[in-house]
């Protein structure tokens, strides 16, 4: 049997700003935006518990985050997965992608013979796409990334499908691999009612153990490559970006108005002859 | 500040894909004020048939490592290769484009060179940083578009960024460096061919919309597929290309490869129209940077407006044909 690792984060739904979360400057309201489970990550959980469904699996899914990001787990527990964990430490905040796949790196290896990650191919908040792809440089897996479809999958390899811009590559890859999964390979399925009564009253570290609290220490990691420290990168400065106003020129729909609009396209735009 | 740039062919045309050629110019800006070299690798099958043209925008060097087996991106191999032509040359920056083979690799590089990495950079500059002398400073988007970061990697080297096609501009003006191409030699190890490529299916795209002086795009207010005619009629009659929101595509309206937008193409054409489309800012973020921009929307309060040059407040399509008829007039 397969033992699987999805990576989930929780994001906040930068696609759905309501007005609520707008200030009166017309910027965003970051702390009012709901926190969601990472749109990709779902597609990545979906094909974990696909993998499972066919060949038999073991499905563990793990977030590094604040401890709300239990509800994701939840979430994941709901949908079927077997074991989920939750990596939360203060020394972790402020990680680049480069400190948060050291970190991710450390749960999967103390997992131990891990044969599948599963990984969405980006975050909405960040959208970097690199955390997938610098865990498996420090777990040593081979990836695939920009996955857009699941062929066929046994006991010794998968067939995928890769979106390679300009084309489709279609991949046999050999155990262990990590795959960076995209939205178009499938649909997320619904969660199991059953197992939402099961797990809804469920929180980090009770008496079930169910979810687990993993920290810095748990791992075993160096403090000077976790959380800023270990980051690289720094956040200069932010700007939140507002609609530029520019000069607009309105036209009215009456014909007239609408000829004249057609005449300084023409004019000012369009080759003529 | 030495600048490495990974210079990346399309497979299907077997030529330089036009990011490189942005990304060769803007290395250039960066280094070669304070006389430092750009420094171009190259990894694959074969050369590209026209990698000339880097000395055109700024390219001094390219070194080059050509094997069959680098014919697909075989992840590892293709880290192997360039981390090893990095190493070596010691750049401060290096540039990937953010394309889905340099989103692949750029990641596993920094990993391994244990160094920061920015994603889809807008904007890139010099300038001093506290007591560090010139650094790079990286502008992103970030938090579906809505914040602009500008973000710096103070102590560590290279400093790694990608950037999306379509970016950062070409300069007028061709430059005329002397073409210098340099094999790049490794003992190349079969471990690293972990995948294997059963099939490679073109995709056929019909559309260049990056290329294109005008994009006429439709969003979910076309309504459906039928009326979605009326947006390449217009972009017909003015000699244009058709766009998309991600609603219009959603919905079936059109073809993915039209869709512009954070997921989809940038475009900045000198007339962009948008008919239909509300102006969110994942569509925004690809077509803001348009000479012009008119907007055709039946809700004056639509945040398109917001960043227009023109607009007209109405049904498009009661709009469009009559702009038709008269397009057809003036010509
Ligand atoms: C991670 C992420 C990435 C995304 N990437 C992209 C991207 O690359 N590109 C993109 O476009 N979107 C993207 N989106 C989606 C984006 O947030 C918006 O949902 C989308 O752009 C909305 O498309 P729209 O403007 O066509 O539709 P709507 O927002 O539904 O707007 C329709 C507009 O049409 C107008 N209208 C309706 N009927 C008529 C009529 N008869 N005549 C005139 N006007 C009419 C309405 O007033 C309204 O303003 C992304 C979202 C996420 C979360």
């Amino acid at each position: 049997m397969k033992r699987i690792v999805v990576l989930a984060k929780q994001v906040p739904d930068t696609a759905n700003i309501s007005g609520d979360a707008m200030k009166a400057d017309g910027t965003v309201n970051r702390a009012a935006l709901p926190a969601i489970f990472n749109p990709e990550d779902l597609n990545a959980l979906e094909m974990a518990l696909t993998v499972k469904d066919r060949i038999g699996a073991e499905v563990h899914v793990i977030t590094m985050g604040p401890p709300k990001a239990v509800e994701i787990l939840k979430h994941a527990l709901y949908m079927g997965a077997d074991y989920v964990g939750l990596i939360t430490d203060r020394r972790f905040a402020a990680a680049d992608t480069l400190a948060t796949s050291y970190v991710l790196a450390a749960a999967i290896k103390k997992i131990g013979a891990v044969d599948l990650v599963l990984a969405g191919r980006q975050a909405i908040d960040g959208d970097t796409a690199q955390v997938g792809p610098q865990v498996a440089d420090k777990i040593g897996f081979n990836q695939v990334t920009y996955v857009s479809a699941l062929r066929e999958v046994n006991d010794n390899y998968l067939i995928v499908e890769r979106d390679g811009e300009v084309q489709t590559e279609v991949i046999k890859a050999a155990y262990p691999v990590l795959l960076t999964v995209c939205a178009e390979a499938n649909t997320p399925r619904f969660p199991n009612c059953r197992r939402m009564l099961r797990f809804f009253r469920l929180d980090m570290n009770d008496n079930t153990g169910i979810i687990p609290v993993i920290n810095m220490d748990d791992l075993a990691l160096a403090e000077e490559r976790c959380g800023l420290k270990g980051s690289p990168t720094r956040v200069h400065k932010i700007k939140s970006i507002m609609l530029k106003g520019g000069e607009l020129k309105m036209y009215g729909t009456d014909v007239t108005d609408i000829r004249q609009l057609v005449r300084d396209i023409m004019k000012d735009y369009v080759e003529v002859g | 500040m030495k600048s490495v740039v990974f210079i990346e062919k399309n497979p299907v045309t077997k030529r330089l894909r036009n990011v490189s050629l942005e990304l060769t110019y803007k290395a250039y800006t960066l280094s070669h004020p304070q006389g430092s070299e750009v420094v171009g690798v190259f990894c694959g099958e074969a050369l590209p048939e026209d990698s000339d043209r880097l000395f055109q925008f700024g390219m001094d060097r390219l070194l080059y490592h050509t094997d069959q087996r680098l014919a697909q991106l075989h992840s590892l191999a293709y880290k192997q290769v360039l981390e090893a032509m990095i190493r070596a040359e010691k750049p401060e920056i290096v540039l990937f484009g953010a394309t889905h083979t340099g989103r692949d690799v750029a990641p596993l590089i920094a990993s391994s060179l244990k160094t920061g990495l920015t994603a889809d950079c807008t904007q890139l500059y010099t300038d001093e940083y506290k007591d560090r002398g010139k650094i790079l400073y990286q502008m992103r988007p970030a938090f579906g578009g809505n914040i602009l970061a500008t973000i710096v990697t103070p102590d560590h080297r290279p400093m790694m960024a990608t950037v999306r096609e379509g970016v950062m501009l070409l300069p007028e003006e061709h430059l005329q460096n002397p073409v210098r191409m340099e094999e790049f030699a490794i003992d190349f190890n079969d471990i690293w061919l972990k995948s294997e490529f059963m099939e490679i299916i073109p995709k056929v795209k019909k559309v260049d919309l990056a290329a294109a002086n005008i994009v006429v795009s439709g969003g979910a207010g076309v309504g459906n597929r039928e009326n979605f005619r009326l947006i390449r009629e217009l972009a017909r009659a003015l000699g244009g290309e058709v766009g998309a929101s991600r609603a219009a595509v959603d919905f079936g309206f059109i073809e993915k490869d039209h869709q512009v937008g954070q997921t989809g193409s940038v475009v900045r054409p000198k007339l962009y129209i948008a008919c239909g489309i509300s102006g969110q800012i994942q569509h925004r973020a690809g077509m803001e940077e348009s000479q012009k921009i008119l907007a055709i929307n039946k809700d004056p309060e639509a945040p398109i407006f917001n960043i227009a040059h023109m607009g007209i407040i109405g049904d498009l399509n009661e709009i469009i044909p009559v702009m038709l008829r008269y397009l057809k007039e003036e010509v």
